[in-house]
Order: structure tokens, then C-alpha cells, then sequence
């Protein structure tokens, strides 16, 4: 049959990863090709135009657009303060004035004679981006940004909130399926990054926030704990601009969903650790998922990268169900039937028998697993 | 590209948000059939991020499936010969990448920003927002809008021809200073289309031509009582091509695979629905609900209308339609009791891996309860959309234009409606037919007697493109493959006291007899037609008042003609949760619709 592409997250300690960093509009990019950066560092800068306020000149002197502008005291381009008199209308025999304020600081952009409208900027907004992660600087986009290179344990979740983040990592569950309380979340806590086990509720999230806990990485969350601890329902899976002084990152799914065995094995190892980490998904075209990296201190360390890209489905692949019922359960693909076949919703789908570790068997729809890495 | 007679084989695909699908039609015995399917993930996203990846996996099943050989390598094989490997034509559309993203500025928000409006959708466009000088918005709020929004391109219009300038040189002043930036690409400007006041073309020329790409064309609205849509949906598609094809993952590549250019999905699938509405001079309803949005398109009194949800759909979308329909209407449904966090983890879990598919038979009951939510919201919306002007360059008066301005009243009327055109995963693919028409009786609420039909494999998309490039061919496959004739519903209008006689149905010498708050089916084969009389309790009415008897024609179809005796205007489901389980579980029982446990 056609090669089957089967959705996986990618958890692995070897990858060599490429990060984009780019800013929202031209400015200067302050690093060379080929210099190795630390993630905190500034590697480009903007200034981001302001804020537009526009003044009904005209209706506010009670003349036509057309004359307006000879009322005008200041000039096009010339920077204004807030409360000073831009315009003023000559009045009768120099009584009755009508004047006109500045409602902001900034400049004067334009001014139509056809609408009558001044065009007021307030002043740029500086734009600072970072390198994110420790790496070397592989390209340089002219005036706009730079691909940052590093080999890395790097770790994909499913779902997240809250924006970029950096901190070092700590080991606060004691197994995959270990459930975070409150007394967990201690005041050495600030500025770190918790990794939970299977669950965290909205409770002990309001709890992290509290304690200044900047990340958390864990298994699952309750939909209801999120919009509880969000004050709103998602709608659109578009996230990552929540600002809720914490960076969520859930590597399961939806429910009380133990932590998967490598990713647990592979963030304890790090522990201790300092990683960049970001909620940030996308569910649409040009999916992003959330990240959890950590860098190597030796950043010329040469390995071999995991295959992710290729894979394809085939007997003896690791899969994990992704869908109820056995949501989560690990095991082998047994068998790859080509032809469609006829599931309990009486649909024809493609399908896969699936192996559990202790040796049970059943079909399920190919869509309904996810390949996991080996 | 051949000759059209010389065309035997056609490969048409579509690329969905979630699936793209490949169709192979073939000329046999001098007409035109669909031989076979395939379909595979899109892979528009990370790792792959190449459309034409998907393309080639769904190809390579419908040469599997076929037998044939249709690729060398990566390559389409383009048939020289009218024997042999390959094919003689390829289309394909597309609505991958978030389709075409659009913001629409107008001078007044029920005139010509509201045509602005109708010309992007009909475009196959999603509306990001609709920006009015009367839109009670302050200046500096559509510019933040604007500049956060981040449209694939701008429709400017307002103004007519001749007339003041002011208020449409206001609302290019308003982009002039957002100087708004594309969704993709940093290095190149964004598109606008001005299609306003003739008499502003300097005004605006001298405004935008620096900071955004303008084009000019003729005024969407040259008369209060003028609708000129074309010029400016001609032009939405040149730049879709242009601009937000070409900057989507792989799809330059796909672009220069295929004989016509890629039309977006909804586009294709407006043209076949607008087709039927006008062909046989009856009022139509379709409708695609996809996994990013859903698409509903009418032709009522001679008008056609589409609008897009850009928010509402089975996967990317899933949640969104739990937001806007509440959890509570989507549980109303669900024919058994349910935790309230259970089903919200299990709708999540399908929106953060939308590839899944449902395996029970609960979780398929869960899947088609919010299908019903998606495509009831999806017609309310289409219903506040279409209304207004009657249609492409059609005169009307200046008190019809006030008229309908003021009122808004909706064009879409559930009683006269003659066809409804289901497409979409959920619906195509239903396991069961049955389960197909129940959602669209549900969530449509037809009233009267109303023809069910479904897109028999999901196919519609494709064969509005071939259309454009060769009418027979889409014409036959749409008739002899794609359209599934369900079967009729009847449906009286009114609420009478429960078990009481609703409705009385005779045929053939036959009678049916219904009583209030049922589901039935009246065993009709497709192909089948009667003439019938149907006669209404006194409380209930069939379309010309209540207890009126009316003599009709009802069309057999794999389903049969369903009576729904439950009422309408409102329909009513029970609140308390023991008796509506009940309900739902005694309808769904009476239909066969899921298998039994």
C-alpha cells in the first residue's frame, strides 16, 4: 500500500534543532554567521511603529477639510506632547477661539483634505529578540533575523499555553502517573520549570503561578481545570499568547494521561538542567506543537539524529492509541491489513491489530495510533 | 491541455485541511463514471511541508485501487496517446493552509461592505472581519485590528460611482496607516483590492500605492440598487493564486502539476450547488463541513449565497464549535448519559489530534452530536448572510434596496427549500446513510416536504473544478455517482399535544398514519417517486395552513421517506435528561440509525 505518514510527537535527546528567530518587521540583526550564542542574548532588534490616533481636525474647528490645514500649528512630521495646542481657529476678532490638544506624545504622520482626519503616531516601541536557545548562528535573514543551530534533547508536546520561557528544569513527580499536589508546589519552586506526572489540576496550576513557578511539563490537564484556570474557553486551538505568568505544556492529551515512559525517563535525566521551553500550539495548517529543549554544553558534539521524518508505519513499530477506547496504552503493530475492514461503527477503514505488552490483541483504525519513537 | 473529446481519464484531488483526496473518472461506454478513490493525510504541516506529498500518497492509492499507473517517480504521466499509462487531465482544488484568509472594508456596514463581503465568500474567501465607517468601532481599533489580523488580502469598497468620496478615502486612510502586513512572507506588500467609487481611483491610488500592492477594479456597488460582484471575485482569485498559493507549503510545486489552476475548495463546490439551483428551477441548500470550517451555500429565489464558518468544523475546529454552541446543546444529542468533563476531554483530545477517527459506536453517537451543533450554527450564520441584494448585476428599485437594508430579512426559508446537498467527512462518510440525513434533519430542521441528498464519497469539491473545464463529465459523475438520493421529509410546522395524530400520508392506495413526536419511515426506493397527499392535524401545518391538506410529490432514496412528527417552530427537546435520552434513543431505535448494542 502507499506509505503511510502516522502523526508522532518527536521525543528524543538527539536532535539537531533549527531555530527560526525572527523578528515582526525589518530592523538590524546583531550577530554574525557562524557566532555561537547564548540563549538570552539579543540577536535582532526593531523599533515597532506606533499606535495611530486620528483627529477629526476639521469637524473639531468647525471648518471645511480644505481649510483646515492653515489652522495647523505644528507640521507634518514634527514630534508633538500630549495637551500641546496643535491647531487653533482664529475665532472673531481673536475671541472664540477654538483650540485643539494633542491627545498623545509622538509625531504628526499626515493630514487628508478630503476627510478632514490629522493622523497622530505615537512613538516606536522597541522590539528585542532573543536566541532561545544556547547554539550557533547558521544563517543570517538580511535586516530580519537568524536561524539559530544546536544539538539538543528535544521534547514535543501536544498541547500548551503561555508564551517562550527558560528556567531550569526540576523533578517534582515520582513516576509518570504521579498526580501533583498542592505540597509539592514549594518557594524553591520560582523561576523553575516543574515536570508533573499524569495530571495537574487548575488548583495546584493557580498554586505554581503563585509561587512563581515559570513552567510546567506534564501529562494531562482536565479541559475543565484549563478554562477554569484560563477564566475561558478555548476555542480555536491557536495558544501561546495567554498571559497567565506561566508556561503550560502537556505532553499527553486531555484527562488524567500518565506521562509516556521515554519522555519522563528522558526529563528526569535533565533535571536540574536548564531548558527553553514554549506553549505555543497551533492546531492548523503549519501545525506547532510545544517544546521543551534542553542544549548540550558542548554545542560541536557530533551525533547522529534520530529518524523522524521517514517513518513509516510497519509490524513491530512501537504505536501508542490515541483515541478512547485504550487512550494511551502502548504496544506493537501486529499485523497491517490491506484491505479496508469493517469496525464496530460498521465504518470501512483502514486498520492495524495491535499487540499490548501483555500480549492482548485487537484492531483498531490506522488513524488512531501514533508511531512512537524507538 | 486536450481536446475535451479526447479526454478519457481525469485525475481531480482536493486538498483539505485534514485529508486530500484523489478522484480517477474514466470515459466508459461513451459516459462518464468514477472509478475509484483514494485519499491520504495532508501534508501541508511540519515534518512534511509539502502539499504534494499527501497528493502523491492519495494518487498512489487510486493506483493501487485502479490498477493503473498514473505516476513516474514523483511525476503525473501526462497521456499522449488515448490508450495507455497516465492520465489526460489533472485539476485539483484546495483549501490546505487556512484557505484564503480576507478582511473587507465598506463605507456603510448593510450596503457595500456587506456586498464586499458577499463578493470575498463567493470568492471562496474566509471573512476575517468586516471594517464599516459605521461599524461603531473608533479609528484606532480597526487599525489595531487590522495590523493584528494579518488577512492574505484587503477588499476596499464603498462609495457610488460618482458619488462623495469622502467616506471611502477615510477607510483607505484608516489602511494607509495600520500598513498592514501579510500572513506570510515578510518581503513582499499586501494585496488590496479596491472596488469602490470610480471617482476616488486618484484618492486612493495616492494613498495605498506605497504601502500596500493595489489593484483597481470596477465598483462592486456602482448603484444603490446594482450589485457588481464579478470583477472583484476575479481578482480575489488571481491574487489567491498569486499571492497565498504560491507562499503555502509545496504548493508552487503543485501548481505547475496540475492542467487548470487550483481553485480554492469552496469556490469549486458553489459552482455545482448554484449549477443545480438553476437547472432545475428549484430552491437548494448545501452545505460542506470539513475539519476547519464549514461551507453553506443556497439558491433561493434565484440567488445564489455562500458563506463560510470560518470556526466551525469536526477536527482544527472541533472545540470552537463546543464554545459557540455550548457544551449543553452539544450533550442535548448524545442518546445516553454522560459526565460533562468526560465528553470535554474526549472532544479536546480529538481537536489536538485531529487525524483520529471515532471506533465505537459512542464515540461515532459523540462525533455526529457536534456535527449537528456545527452545521445548525453554520446555517444560522449563512442565514444572516444571505440576504440582500437579489444577485449578481440585478436591477431593483430604490425602495427594494431600502427595504430589504432595514429589514435584513433572510432569503433562506426552510419551508419552500426543495433539495438539501450534504457534503463534508462526517456527513459523506457517515457508516449508515440514515445517520447522514438525521444530522441534516436535525441541525436543519427542514419544514414541509424537503429532498435529502448526500456527496456519496466526499467528492463534490473536485468535480465543481472539472465543471469549469468539462461540464459533461462533472455533470454525469455528479448525477450517476455522487449525488445519494436519501429520500423526502416531510415535516408539519406547529406543536400539538404528544401522541396525539399528526399526520396522515397516502399513496399509491395506501395510508400512513403519524402521531405527534415521532420518527418514521415510510419504505421508498430510490428512483421511486408518488404523487401523495398529505394531510396535516388541525394544529399542524404543511406549508398553506393548518389542518390544509396538500397534494405533493415524494421521491423515494436509500433511507425512504422519513416523517418527523416532532415539531417545528419550535422543535422542542425534552430538558430533563432521563426523558430526553429516552426520546433520542426510541427515534433513533424507530430509524435504525446506529447499530444495535
Amino acid at each position: 500500500m502507499a506509505h503511510s505518514y502516522t502523526p508522532g510527537l518527536k521525543v528524543t535527546e538527539k536532535a539537531i534543532l533549527k531555530k527560526e528567530r525572527r523578528l515582526p518587521l525589518k530592523g538590524e540583526v546583531l550577530v554574525k554567521m557562524g557566532d555561537f550564542v547564548k540563549a538570552d542574548d539579543i540577536v535582532a532588534r526593531t523599533l515597532l511603529p506606533g499606535d495611530v490616533e486620528r483627529l477629526n481636525l476639521a469637524g473639531k474647528l468647525g471648518v471645511p477639510p480644505k481649510e483646515a490645514l492653515s489652522f495647523l500649528k505644528v507640521s507634518i512630521g514634527d514630534p508633538i506632547k500630549k495637551d500641546q495646542i496643535i491647531a487653533e481657529s482664529k475665532g472673531f476678532f481673536g475671541l472664540f477661539k477654538t483650540t485643539v490638544i494633542s491627545p498623545i506624545d509622538g509625531t504628526v504622520e499626515n493630514y487628508s483634505d478630503i476627510t478632514g482626519m490629522l493622523t497622530l503616531r505615537k512613538p516606536p516601541k522597541k522590539v528585542e529578540i532573543d536566541a532561545y536557545v544556547n547554539g550557533k548562528v547558521v544563517e543570517v535573514i538580511a535586516n530580519e533575523g537568524i536561524v539559530v543551530q544546536t544539538p539538543a534533547t528535544f521534547i514535543q508536546g501536544i498541547f500548551g499555553i503561555g508564551g517562550e520561557a527558560k528556567g531550569e528544569l526540576k523533578l517534582v513527580a515520582k513516576s509518570p502517573d504521579y498526580v501533583l499536589t498542592k505540597e509539592d508546589i514549594t518557594d524553591d519552586l520560582k523561576g523553575k520549570i516543574v515536570i508533573g506526572g499524569s495530571l495537574i489540576t487548575s488548583e495546584i496550576l493557580e498554586e505554581c503561578v503563585k509561587k512563581q513557578v515559570i513552567g510546567i511539563v506534564v501529562g494531562g490537564i482536565d479541559d475543565k481545570d484549563l478554562k477554569d484556570f484560563l477564566g475561558e474557553e478555548i476555542g480555536v486551538a491557536i495558544t501561546g499568547h495567554e498571559e497567565k505568568g506561566i508556561t503550560l505544556i502537556i505532553t499527553e492529551g486531555f484527562g488524567k494521561m500518565t506521562m509516556a515512559k521515554k519522555t519522563f525517563e528522558i526529563l528526569s535525566k535533565n533535571d536540574g538542567k536548564r531548558a527553553s521551553i514554549n506553549g505555543a500550539t497551533q492546531i492548523r495548517a503549519g501545525v506547532m506543537r510545544p517544546e521543551v529543549i534542553v542544549t548540550y554544553d558542548d554545542l560541536n558534539i557530533k551525533f547522529e539524529e534520530a529518524k523522524h521524518d521517514q517513518l513509516g508505519m510497519d509490524i513491530n513499530s512501537l504505536v501508542r492509541i490515541i483515541r478512547q477506547p485504550y487512550f494511551g496504552s502502548i504496544g506493537r503493530v501486529v499485523g497491517l491489513p490491506s484491505q479496508l475492514q469493517k469496525i464496530e461503527t460498521e465504518a470501512h477503514v483502514r486498520v492495524l491489530e495491535f499487540e499490548f505488552e501483555d500480549g492482548k490483541k485487537i484492531i483498531l483504525p490506522r488513524a488512531n495510533v501514533e508511531l512512537i519513537e524507538e | 491541455m486536450k481536446r475535451k473529446d479526447q479526454i478519457t481519464r481525469i485525475l481531480a484531488t482536493d486538498c483539505g485541511s485534514t485529508t486530500t483526496k484523489a478522484i480517477l473518472i474514466e470515459k466508459r461506454e461513451n459516459e462518464y463514471r468514477l472509478i475509484v478513490r483514494g485519499e491520504a493525510p495532508t501534508t501541508v504541516e511540519a515534518p512534511y511541508e509539502d502539499v504534494t506529498k499527501g497528493v502523491l500518497n492519495a494518487i498512489r492509492e487510486v493506483e493501487e485501487l485502479a490498477n493503473i499507473k498514473i505516476l513516474d517517480n514523483d511525476k503525473i504521466i501526462k497521456r499522449i496517446n488515448p490508450e495507455g499509462d497516465g492520465v489526460d487531465l489533472y485539476i485539483s482544488t484546495s483549501s490546505a493552509g487556512g484557505g484564503l484568509q480576507m478582511m473587507v472594508a465598506g463605507v456603510v456596514d448593510k450596503m457595500s461592505a456587506e456586498s464586499a463581503a458577499r463578493a470575498a465568500l463567493g470568492a471562496g474567501s474566509i471573512v476575517m472581519d468586516v471594517i464599516a465607517t459605521n461599524d461603531k468601532r473608533l479609528d484606532h481599533e480597526r487599525i489595531k485590528r487590522i495590523r493584528t489580523l494579518r488577512p492574505d488580502m484587503i477588499l476596499l469598497s464603498g462609495g457610488t460611482d460618482g458619488g462623495t468620496i469622502t467616506h471611502v478615502v477615510q477607510l483607505a486612510e484608516i489602511i494607509q496607516a495600520a500598513d498592514p502586513k501579510p500572513r506570510f512572507g515578510v518581503g513582499y506588500k499586501l494585496p488590496v483590492i479596491y472596488a469602490g467609487n470610480n471617482k476616488a481611483v486618484n484618492e486612493i491610488t495616492e494613498r495605498l500605492e506605497k504601502k500596500t500592492a493595489l489593484y483597481v477594479v470596477e465598483n462592486l456597488r456602482p448603484t444603490l440598487e446594482k450589485e457588481n460582484l464579478k470583477p472583484a471575485r476575479d481578482k480575489i482569485h488571481d491574487l489567491f493564486m498569486e499571492h497565498v498559493m504560491a507562499q503555502a507549503p509545496g504548493y508552487r510545486k503543485l501548481m505547475d502539476m496540475t492542467d487548470v489552476p487550483i481553485m480554492p475548495t469552496p469556490g469549486a463546490v458553489g459552482l455545482l450547488i448554484e449549477t443545480i439551483g438553476k437547472r432545475d428551477k428549484i430552491e437548494v441548500l448545501g452545505v460542506d463541513i470539513g475539519g476547519a470550517t464549514t461551507d453553506v451555500f443556497s439558491y433561493f429565489q434565484n440567488t445564489f449565497n455562500r458563506t463560510v464558518s470560518a470556526n466551525l468544523g469536526m477536527s482544527y475546529s472541533i472545540s470552537n464549535v463546543v464554545k459557540e454552541a455550548g457544551l449543553k446543546n452539544i450533550m442535548r444529542w448524545v442518546p445516553f448519559h454522560m459526565d460533562e468533563k468526560d465528553l470535554r476531554n474526549r472532544i479536546r483530545n480529538k481537536m489536538i489530534r485531529p487525524t483520529t477517527i471515532p471506533s465505537t459506536v459512542d464515540e461515532l453517537q459523540i462525533e455526529q452530536a457536534i456535527s449537528r451543533e456545527a452545521l445548525r450554527l453554520a446555517l444560522e450564520q449563512h442565514k444572516t448572510m444571505a440576504v440582500g441584494l437579489k444577485g449578481v448585476q440585478k436591477e431593483r428599485t430604490i425602495s427594494d434596496a431600502f427595504d430589504q437594508t432595514s429589514t435584513g430579512e433572510t432569503l433562506v426559508n426552510m419551508l419552500t427549500l426543495n433539495l438539501v446537498v450534504g457534503s463534508g467527512g462526517v456527513l459523506s462518510h457517515a457508516p449508515r446513510r440514515v445517520q447522514s440525513a438525521i444530522m441534516m434533519i436535525d441541525a436543519f430542521l427542514p419544514e414541509g416536504v424537503t429532498m435529502l441528498t448526500v456527496d456519496s464519497i466526499f467528492m463534490m469539491p473536485q468535480l465543481g473544478v472539472l465543471s469549469t473545464v468539462h461540464e459533461k463529465a462533472a455533470t454525469e459523475v455528479f448525477e450517476k455517482d455522487c449525488l445519494i438520493r436519501l429520500g423526502s421529509c416531510v415535516a408539519p410546522i406547529g406543536n400539538i399535544k404528544e401522541g396525539q395524530e399528526a399526520v396522515r400520508i397516502k399513496f399509491d392506495g395506501n395510508e400512513y398514519r403519524f402521531n405527534f413526536g415521532e420518527m418514521n419511515i415510510i419504505p421508498l426506493g430510490l428512483n421511486q417517486k408518488v404523487k401523495a397527499v398529505i394531510t396535516p392535524a388541525k394544529g399542524l401545518d404543511m406549508g398553506i395552513g393548518r389542518g390544509k391538506e396538500i397534494e405533493t410529490e415524494l421521491e423515494g432514496g436509500v433511507v425512504g421517506v422519513i416523517v418527523d412528527t416532532r415539531g417545528r417552530r419550535p422543535f422542542i427537546l425534552p430538558e430533563n435528561d432521563k426523558d430526553r435520552v429516552e426520546k433520542l434513543s426510541k427515534w433513533m431505535k424507530e430509524l435504525k440509525v446506529y447499530p444495535e448494542k
